[in-house]
């Protein structure tokens, strides 16, 4: 795949990344559909990482499960973050687990109107800080988040500079 | 030679040259001891601190012309204030209390493209374009981040600007 | 008048007093402010306040063109500029399938290690200056120095160098670099080891670091703590051996791990990683392979649309980098996971119950970099 260089092509479209499931990930797979099984959700793949789509209200038993089973163990959040799609939001947990050695992605989709979604803060203390940032930069709320204060802007900071909706800010020459 | 006893220097060419009484104005003197020790607050806001940081140290060597290795913390004491880093609209108010802190006279250098006029975040809503939209700065260094040689000529460029404001009593035009 | 009692003592009224360390501080290493509740000289709580260099990096990159982000990574952690400039390019390479080639992945793992050095170095001046210790600081910088010469004839510049490229590395090393590594490797290893000699087992630094701020394996986890805070709880994990990437699994190295979990194991951590960091650099430079040093040279890239999640070790713990395209020359939606962000979430564990005068020693260990904290 490795091209050598050659400066007189102007563009270059990456062809698309097809990339199949390493053995631990399949044996993943099958782990994550038993073991939500209660929980309505369907399982699938981003490139090389296993991940799973939940309804929000299904959120936090099904991260409650990923850490407390003894076969998945995944004890570390990694990312929590939000994006914003135009239509819906989409909430993504990265979650790792150090000693199987595996990470998982889960995905909620909420409405872009009103936007609420449970805290996992229950589940992992880690996650204060990026729910904090995700509701003040999204607009996201965390029902059950104990202190959703502002982090990162400063005080009197009005609308939701994460959105897309929110414009670039426009330099002015003096 | 002559018959040194103890500590006592021989007499130098400047004592021969013109002993005793040297005459000046007021305002040059002041200035010359000003510019030759600038104690700068420790306001290092990011990625152009460490640039700063080198500066100070051993290799750069900040010391010889007067700015202190360890630099000042408090605003109270110093009389150079190197804003380095980019400067985010929380800020701006802790900013300006210091400045107001500092005893006069005092100088502001605006280290960096961030403190100059926003530098690559143009695009961001959080960032004050330029540390002058806030307080008066005296010297711009540019560089995203400078060289410590470039804010050694920035500092060179403030001792030379204060030794020409003595003659216009204070701040220039 | 008699002898105030125990009784008397234990009836005094005492209140809780709280003292804001401001964004200008001398030890805060940047723009942090903390506001602590103190009762006598014993912490009761500590409310960070972060924010004061939020640049908006993440909203900025969706109006730049992927080449041009990798500007904005080098001023995230502005400390370990080739580590992070090397995650992003990983993501993008990820989401649209490519490697780069081999001798551009020794190339990065090299500069990586010397750049990993580097920030070692600043931590072990700024932690020092923090205990009170002046002389190890300039020695420190003066091995830095001498790394940052070398990173300039490499890449043009001393700290943001826009040198990884998407899809290998800008430009081939300079012709004397041979020359210039051979004669830089026996004195860094002089340099560390004079570093480590002058601190580490100093009886003041040992009285002031070793049983300070502890945190144990568990704790630290939850909290989601990576890198050498939780190496030095005693858990081996480090991501170029859990999940190499970029070459790492063809280099011998160890991962040094700690016993009590103090500010002083987390010290020593780094220091050994500076040894192991030499020892990578010189496997790296010996069995450097010839080839191109780029997939695809400089053009206008339109990744496919997907999205990829990579995960690399930097200097301060693991960072991650989110990446979601959709066909377009600029990215859609670009997060990233800092380690310092989410080690500073566990500050307000470890400052219970510690004095005043640890605080400092504490917030020094966990090698803060505020530029990553607030992006």
């Amino acid at each position: 795949m490795a091209e050598a260089h050659s400066p007189r092509e102007s563009r270059h479209v990456g062809t698309e990344a097809i990339v199949p499931l390493s053995e631990k990930a399949q044996a993943l797979q099958t782990l994550v559909k038993e073991a939500f099984a209660e929980f309505s959700h369907e399982v699938g793949a981003s490139l090389d990482l296993v991940q799973v789509t939940v309804a929000p209200d299904m959120l936090v038993p099904l991260c409650q499960t990923a850490k407390d089973d003894p076969r998945l163990d995944f004890k570390l959040i990694l990312l929590l973050t939000a994006v914003d799609y135009k239509d819906r939001f989409q909430m993504v947990y990265h979650l790792q687990s150090l000693t199987r050695e595996w990470t998982l992605v889960v995905k909620a989709d909420l409405p872009y109107e009103d936007p609420h979604v449970p805290s996992v803060t229950s589940v992992w203390r880690g996650a204060d800080w990026y729910e904090r940032e995700m509701h003040e930069l999204f607009g996201v709320v965390f029902d059950g988040h104990p202190n959703l204060a502002p982090l990162l802007l400063w005080e009197g900071f009005e609308g939701y500079p994460g959105r897309k909706s929110y414009p670039f800010y426009d330099y002015q020459e003096w | 030679m002559t018959s040194n006893v103890g500590n006592t220097p021989s007499p130098s060419l400047f004592d021969r040259a013109a002993p005793g009484i040297l005459v000046a104005r007021a305002e040059d003197v002041f200035a010359m001891a000003r510019k030759s020790s600038l104690w700068a607050l420790s306001f290092g806001l990011a990625c152009c601190a460490i640039e700063m940081m080198s500066a100070y140290m051993a290799h750069h060597d900040l010391d010889r012309f007067g700015v202190v290795t360890l630099p000042s913390p408090a605003p109270r004491q110093a009389d150079l204030m190197i804003v380095a880093g980019t400067v985010v609209r929380k800020m701006a108010d802790p900013i300006k209390l210091l400045y107001a802190q500092m005893p006069e006279p005092k100088w502001v250098i605006a280290m960096g493209s961030c403190a100059t006029n926003g530098g690559p975040y143009y695009r961001s809503y959080s960032v004050v374009m330029g540390v002058d939209h806030i307080i008066p700065v005296d010297v711009y260094v540019p560089g995203c981040p400078p060289r410590p040689e470039a804010l050694l000529q920035g500092i060179i460029t403030l001792q030379e600007k204060i030794m020409r404001d003595a003659r216009n009593r204070g701040r220039s035009a | 008048m008699a002898e105030p009692t125990r009784q008397d003592l234990d009836e005094l009224e005492t209140v809780e007093i709280k003292v804001n360390m401001g964004p200008q501080h001398p030890s805060t290493h940047g723009v942090f402010r903390m506001v602590l509740t103190i009762d006598g000289e014993k912490i009761v709580d500590c409310v960070p306040h972060i924010g004061y260099l939020h640049r908006g990096s993440e909203k900025v990159a969706e109006g730049e063109q992927f080449h041009q982000v990798v500007t904005l990574f080098d001023r995230l952690d502005y400390l370990a500029n080739f580590n992070n400039e090397l995650v992003y390019c990983m993501a993008v390479e990820k989401v649209m399938g490519l490697q780069a080639p081999e001798r551009a992945q020794y190339i990065r793992v090299l500069l990586s290690e010397l750049q990993r050095i580097a920030s070692h170095f600043l931590l072990v001046s700024s932690f020092g200056l923090d205990t009170g210790a002046l002389t190890p600081g300039l020695y420190a910088f003066r091995g830095r120095e001498r790394i940052l010469m070398l990173f300039e004839a490499v890449s043009g510049a001393r700290m943001m160098h826009n040198y990884f490229h998407i899809g290998g590395v800008k430009d081939d090393l300079p012709e004397d670099f041979d020359k210039r590594l051979g004669e830089l490797l026996p004195i860094l290893k002089f340099d560390i080891e004079e570093c480590d000699k002058l601190l580490s087992f100093n009886e003041v630094f040992l009285a002031r670091t070793r049983g300070v701020g502890v945190i144990d394996t568990a704790t630290a986890i939850d909290y989601g703590m990576t890198g050498c805070g939780l190496r030095a709880t005693g858990l081996a994990y480090d991501v170029r051996k859990a999940q190499p990437y970029s070459s790492y699994e063809k280099f011998d190295f160890d991962i040094p791990t700690g016993q009590h979990g103090d500010c002083w194991d987390r010290y020593w951590m780094r220091v050994q990683e500076m040894y192991q960091s030499l020892r990578i650099v010189e496997q790296a430079w010996k069995q450097m392979p010839k080839g191109p040093v780029n997939a695809i040279g400089r053009r206008l890239l339109r990744p496919p649309k997907g999205e990829a999640y990579v995960r690399a070790e930097n200097p301060r713990g693991e960072i991650g980098v989110y990446l979601v395209t959709d066909g377009t020359d600029k990215p859609y939606r670009l997060k990233v996971r800092p380690p310092s962000y989410c080690n500073l979430v566990a500050l307000q564990h470890m400052l219970k119950n510690q004095y005043l005068a640890d605080c400092v020693v504490i917030f020094g260990s966990l090698d803060i970099v505020l530029g990553e904290v607030d992006r």
